[in-house]
């Protein structure tokens, strides 16, 4: 069972632009991602919106895995931010996770 | 097996809030490179490093005495986290493990660069031990209370020095002052232009004959490609002084990435991606330019031994000493 928490959409768009409702999960990014990581970032995007804090802190590997090359965002055709947006991910972890 | 994520953010934030640096050498180290230039003290422009070339001699040291440090029991690194804020381990681990050459190479870039504008009539000052590192890495690996802090000391520190306007040598300098310090700092009023802009405006090379014959590959960075859009000046300052270069496949905008970001946290997984980016290059020839100091560290840590890397100040300023010119022409 998945633990939904709204607060967690909240304090990302708190923290900076947080767009990833504009993804329609087409996969392009993944096809894309130099990593080759096959959760990033659809899904991760998928577990924030929900607000599945727990299911973030499992996926700590795959955020912090992505090189922020915007590799997948040129290609996005909903133009997300994608990488800013893990980057508020990385954030909101590191606060929760770490007190840092 | 690499360093835990949590030992590497919590000592990377210790550094930046106690020593205001990511990598934080001796200040002779992070200066040596402008010896002899004679660069003026401060002034309303200033040639900015963000320490960035002067940091890779020593992240290669520390990567050789990488085997010591994951051989330490597991509670070394809470002990490391403990004492780092006390006792700077940076400075300890690093200790005589930059390379000489090393040294040489990336602090010969640096000069390259205040040459190459020099050459063109660019007037610019230098803040020796009180220039500060931009703070890049704690940003993107989402550390915002210590990289906020930082960020305001620094822009602090440079209106206390009266600076106008900077001149970055590096993207990842460049992105944290053109576009994320005045995203966070209100008011944020200092002018950025980075070095490539510069030259491909005003350096006008005497080239004489045909140019130069030796075939380069061009490897962009991520940064400058998307993040800042510089992808053509350093293609037009090629071809003003005769350099023929490749095009890989996945070049400009869409430029493969060499797996920088991750290596201070994964760094087996940044070797994949180099090796990936290296096998698109080396196919097209043994000299590959780049033009970021992250990007000629990781792909120097997968090349074949025939394989070359060599910055674009370096190719341009050697160029510009083989055609026995200094100035524009």
């Amino acid at each position: 069972m998945i633990k939904v928490n709204d607060s967690v959409v909240r304090e990302l768009r708190s923290r900076g632009r947080f767009d990833a409702s504009k993804c329609f999960s087409c996969g392009t990014c993944t096809a894309l991602c130099p990593v080759g990581l096959p959760i990033l970032p659809r899904e991760i995007f998928r577990y924030a919106l929900l607000g599945a804090q727990e299911e973030l802190i499992k996926r700590q590997d795959e955020i912090f895995s992505c090189l922020l090359c915007r590799m997948c965002e040129e290609n996005c055709p909903e133009g997300v931010g994608i990488s800013g947006n893990i980057r508020l991910i990385r954030g909101l972890l590191n606060e929760k996770v770490l007190g840092l | 097996m690499s360093l835990k994520r949590e030992d590497v953010l919590t000592i990377l934030a210790q550094n930046i809030g106690i020593r205001g640096s990511a990598f934080p050498v001796a200040s002779s180290a992070l200066t040596a490179w402008a010896e002899g230039l004679g660069i003026r003290k401060g002034g309303h422009t200033v040639l900015y490093t963000g320490h960035m070339y002067q940091i890779i001699p020593f992240i290669l040291g520390m990567q050789n005495r990488e085997a010591l440090m994951r051989s330490a029991p597991s509670w070394g690194m809470k002990v490391a986290r403990l004492i780092n804020p006390v006792i700077n381990l940076t400075r300890v681990v690093t200790l005589g493990a930059a390379h000489p050459l090393d040294v040489l190479r990336y602090n010969r870039v640096l000069r390259d660069v205040a040459t190459l504008l020099r050459s063109c009539g660019v007037e610019f000052g230098y803040l020796y031990e009180y220039e500060e590192y931009a703070g890049a890495l704690p940003y993107d690996m989402g550390l915002d209370r210590v990289f906020l802090k930082h960020a305001h000391r620094v822009y602090k520190k440079l209106k206390g020095f009266g600076i106008r306007r900077l001149i970055t040598v590096d993207p990842h300098t460049t992105e944290m002052f053109k576009n994320v310090y005045p995203e966070v700092i209100e008011g944020f009023d200092i002018e950025v232009v980075n070095y490539l802009e510069l030259l491909a405006e005003r350096w006008r090379p005497k080239v004489k004959g045909g140019g130069h014959k030796r075939p380069f590959v061009i490897h962009d960075s991520c940064v400058y490609s998307r993040y800042l859009g510089i992808f053509e000046e350093p293609r037009s300052i090629l071809r003003r002084i005769g350099v023929e270069f490749q095009e890989p496949l996945l070049s400009k905008r869409l430029t493969h990435c060499c797996g920088g970001p991750i290596e201070s946290i994964f760094p087996e997984r940044a070797k994949e991606v180099a090796k990936a980016r290296m096998e698109q290059l080396e196919p097209l020839g043994r000299e590959i330019v780049t033009m970021c100091p992250i990007c000629h560290l990781n792909l120097g840590a997968v090349k074949d031994e025939n394989i070359q890397l060599w910055d674009i100040a370096t190719i341009l300023r050697d160029i510009q000493k083989e055609q026995g010119g200094n100035g524009n022409g």
